[in-house]
């Protein structure tokens, strides 16, 4: 044993979700009612593209879910055998270990070799000029950095964009290989399909997409050796890992408020809608009275009770991670209270039309019990909806979390989130000269994911209700 | 009509109790008043006497439901539950934390809140209706196509990039406006400018988008088909027969906003310092005033269905349809 894992309350959620949506495929890998809509997602290019770059995301976020107390380094065996960290730290900080570990002392523009402020510095003879001190990591091996800067930063960057050809070729060619495989087709056909865009499934888009996720990241990786890529913040840390670090709260926040929402509203939805009267008062009254409250001051209402609880209660968390960790749920659950009851809304409606459909009414006659018809007839007949609402509803909740951050009612201030890293920034901007680094990360690795989120969500939406289809174009 | 709107605001009573059940429970039962004055007055320095003496300050000193140490009427009227929760009732809100009149407050500070939210809106619903008809008229060409590209993006941009990257240009490197602060009267429009643009401009993304949708929508029914087929100008068939079928649900979805503008925007008016109800509520979130946030809280649930009963009534008037159901 060289690890010793450990699980947090939201890592196991993120792969009970990871487990049900392998689940929901494997189900739907025999069904053609549910293969069709997917196929239409596969063949759309939109759909493709955005869901390349959504499944990098969605791997770093995974990566970043496996925790664990990394090993001591031996100091001095006495026989304890292996001693942990308290530290929790996740598979992800392993990969990018030089990221987290090369903290600078305070500010640094992207790409710099020295601060951004000037300091005394102190000469090997003992005179004091003021200058622009070098940076402990960023550009370190620069002998003479005022001119070796640029040719150095140019040969990174090439030498990125040649490694990141490599790999794509290697990609696109073993693609092809399978594809033409597959048809029964000489390679070189394929290749000329491919190439015209003629396949069913829009390859080129795909490996297009491919290509310049591939080439940001290698040029990324080679200018992190050897600086901070997006600079440092006010403590020295480099910003890229922050906003590395923040996909993982983003896509948390994003797709586990659906989760602990959905089991509520849709039994809720059903229910009022297939049993209707008295039922259907309750149900009604409860979900009126959570949605009048203005979701926001519910919001900031239970988090401040949960500070409340988390300072009377300090002795129950053992460590900082978990403590910003069940803060995390906690939010998750709030934002899931505060958005079931539109999709509430909407299940109760489609039941209280399905209810009335004629193989529901034989099936009442035929003396099928209630919760049996809900399970065969109502519940499958409402799934996509509930799809929808999922995909639909992920970008704004990734987008709400950067705004919650920023009143202090969102993620703890310990974790790295977007929102938090806007929140620091704030100040940053009235600086002279000023520090657009860290807003313009998390602005940008924010858009990019509720972009790509957007769009694919337009495609399922597409794909799964046709009569929105229609009347789109 | 009349019967219509006196059961729709009857029906508001059992949600309001409810509401008002749900803040007490959030505030006073999850968390003992003892654990709030422990957490204002922190950790360190707590004595038993000086949590007695806060919650005396504070009124929290009672019990929480049924007071035996009183006689008669008192026994109920005595208790937090009473004189916290249920005068919120009579828009007796009580006093804040730091000892402030939370019912003045909110009428001094509304009027900034709204100087904001009602341009927005308006100008808002202009821009966005305007654009979105534009699509329409263009429909299926490249015009549409980039349209909607153009208002995904916008859609996908944090609303805090829109102030913080308005702010920084419009105040920080053009000196246009001045970048945060509140005047009364007249010049408070030169504070007012920049924050109305910029919700605007945040809002065009989806509001044009959902716009969009509903024009497209209605103009593939069948009674848009039979005015062109009369011969119609394309014109007219947008102005006179789209825009008035679909100014329906975008009428009903402005009108379930309106009584909400009161309570301003969070964001906006935190970062121009605009002493509007937004900041006011930031400010006791920050604070961590409870009693200012049970009574936004409060307040925010009543203009809600406020919004709802106006909705339902503005469906009413303008499509007599439901009026039968």
């Amino acid at each position: 044993m060289t690890v010793q894992p450990v699980i947090l309350w939201t890592d196991a959620l993120v792969f009970l979700l990871v487990a049900l949506a392998v689940l929901f495929a494997w189900m739907a890998r025999g069904r053609e009612h549910l293969r069709a809509p997917w196929r239409y997602v596969a063949r759309s290019r939109v759909g493709m593209a955005s869901l390349v770059v959504l499944a990098v995301y969605m791997a770093i976020g995974l990566l970043d879910s496996l925790h664990y107390h990394p090993l001591l380094p031996k100091a001095g065996d006495n026989g304890h055998g292996p001693r942990h960290s308290a530290e929790i730290v996740s598979l992800f900080d392993a990969i990018v270990a030089p990221l987290r570990e090369r903290s600078e002392k305070t500010y640094s523009a992207p790409l710099a070799w020295r601060l951004y402020a000037k300091e005394s510095i102190e000469r090997p003879d003992g005179t004091v000029y003021r200058d622009y001190p070098r940076l402990k990591y960023g550009g370190a091996h620069l002998k003479e950095p005022a001119r070796e800067w640029g040719p150095d930063i140019r040969r990174r960057m090439a030498l990125g964009l040649v490694k990141a050809a490599v790999i794509w070729a290697v990609v696109a060619a073993s693609l092809a290989l399978l594809l033409a495989r597959r048809d029964g087709i000489p390679l070189s056909v394929m290749f000329g399909r491919l190439a015209r865009g003629e396949t069913a499934i829009p390859w080129r888009t795909v490996l297009a997409t491919l290509g310049l996720v591939l080439a940001a990241t290698l040029v990324v990786i080679e200018l992190a050796a050897g600086y901070h890529v997006l600079g440092t913040d006010k403590v020295g840390e480099d910003v890229l890992y922050q906003a590395l670090k923040s996909i993982r709260t983003g896509l948390v926040i994003g797709t586990l408020t659906t989760l602990v929402m959905l089991p509520a509203a849709i039994l809720l939805g059903i229910m009022a809608g297939y049993f209707r009267g008295w039922v259907d008062d309750v149900i009604q009254y409860l979900y009126t009275t959570l949605s009048s409250v203005p979701g926001v001051l519910l919001i900031a209402a239970a988090i401040l009770m949960l500070q409340v609880y988390m300072n009377n209660h300090q002795g129950a968390f053992n460590s900082l991670t978990e403590r910003a960790d069940l803060r995390l749920l906690f939010l998750c659950i709030i934002l899931g209270i505060t958005s079931w009851t539109s999709l509430c809304r909407y299940l109760r409606g489609e039941a209280l039309k399905l209810r009335e459909v004629d193989y529901v009414q034989a099936a009442v006659n035929f003396g099928v019990g209630h919760f049996t018809i809900i399970g065969r007839h109502i519940l499958p007949n409402v799934l996509h909806i509930v799809l929808i609402t999922v995909v639909l509803d992920f970008s704004g909740l990734v987008l709400a979390e950067a705004v919650l951050s920023y009143v202090n009612i969102g993620v703890d201030p310990s974790m790295n989130s977007w929102g938090n890293m806007i929140n620091s920034a704030r100040l940053e901007m009235a600086r002279d000269p000023i520090v657009w680094w860290s807003l313009a990360a998390a602005m940008i690795f924010m858009f990019v994911l509720v972009l790509c989120a957007n769009l694919f969500a337009d495609v399922v939406r597409d794909a799964f209700d046709p009569r929105l289809r229609n009347s789109r174009d | 009509m009349m019967a219509y709107i006196i059961r729709r605001v009857l029906y508001a009573i059992p949600i309001l109790i409810g509401v008002n059940i749900l803040t007490f429970v959030l505030f006073f039962v999850i968390n003992s008043p003892d654990d709030m004055a422990r957490m204002h007055l922190g950790v360190k320095r707590v004595t038993p006497e000086a949590i007695e003496s806060w919650k005396r300050e504070h009124g929290y000193d009672k019990p929480l439901l049924y007071n035996d140490r009183a006689a008669g009427a008192a026994r109920f009227t005595d208790t937090i539950f009473f004189q916290k929760s249920l005068k919120l009732f009579q828009f007796d809100f009580g006093l804040s934390d730091s000892g402030r009149d939370i019912g003045y407050d909110i009428s001094q500070r509304m009027w900034p809140s709204l100087a904001i939210a009602v341009p927005v809106l308006f100008i808002g619903l202009l821009v966005n209706i305007s654009y979105a008809l534009l699509i329409a008229f263009f429909r299926a060409t490249y015009i549409d196509f980039w349209s909607v590209v153009l208002l995904v993006m916008m859609m996908s941009i944090s609303s805090l990039f829109y102030i913080i990257g308005g702010q920084y240009l419009v105040s920080k490197v053009l000196h246009l406006v001045p970048i945060s602060g509140y005047d009364t009267g007249l010049a408070a429009i030169k504070f007012l400018i920049l924050p109305v643009i910029i919700g605007v401009v945040g809002g065009i993304g989806a509001g044009t988008r959902w716009y969009r949708t509903l024009f497209l929508e209605e103009i593939n029914k069948d009674y848009v088909r039979t005015a062109r087929a009369k011969g119609l100008s394309e014109r007219l068939v947008l102005f006179r027969h789209v825009l008035k079928n679909a100014l329906i649900p975008i009428l009903t979805g402005v009108v379930v906003v309106l009584p909400l503008l009161f309570m301003g925007s969070l964001i906006t008016e935190s970062f121009f310092g605009i002493p509007g109800l937004g900041s006011y509520t930031i400010d006791a979130i920050n604070r961590q005033d409870f009693a200012i946030v049970r009574a936004m809280v409060f307040l925010g649930s009543v203009l809600y269905i406020l919004g709802l009963i106006l909705t339902d009534i503005s469906y009413t008037l303008v499509d007599p349809r439901v009026r039968l159901s």
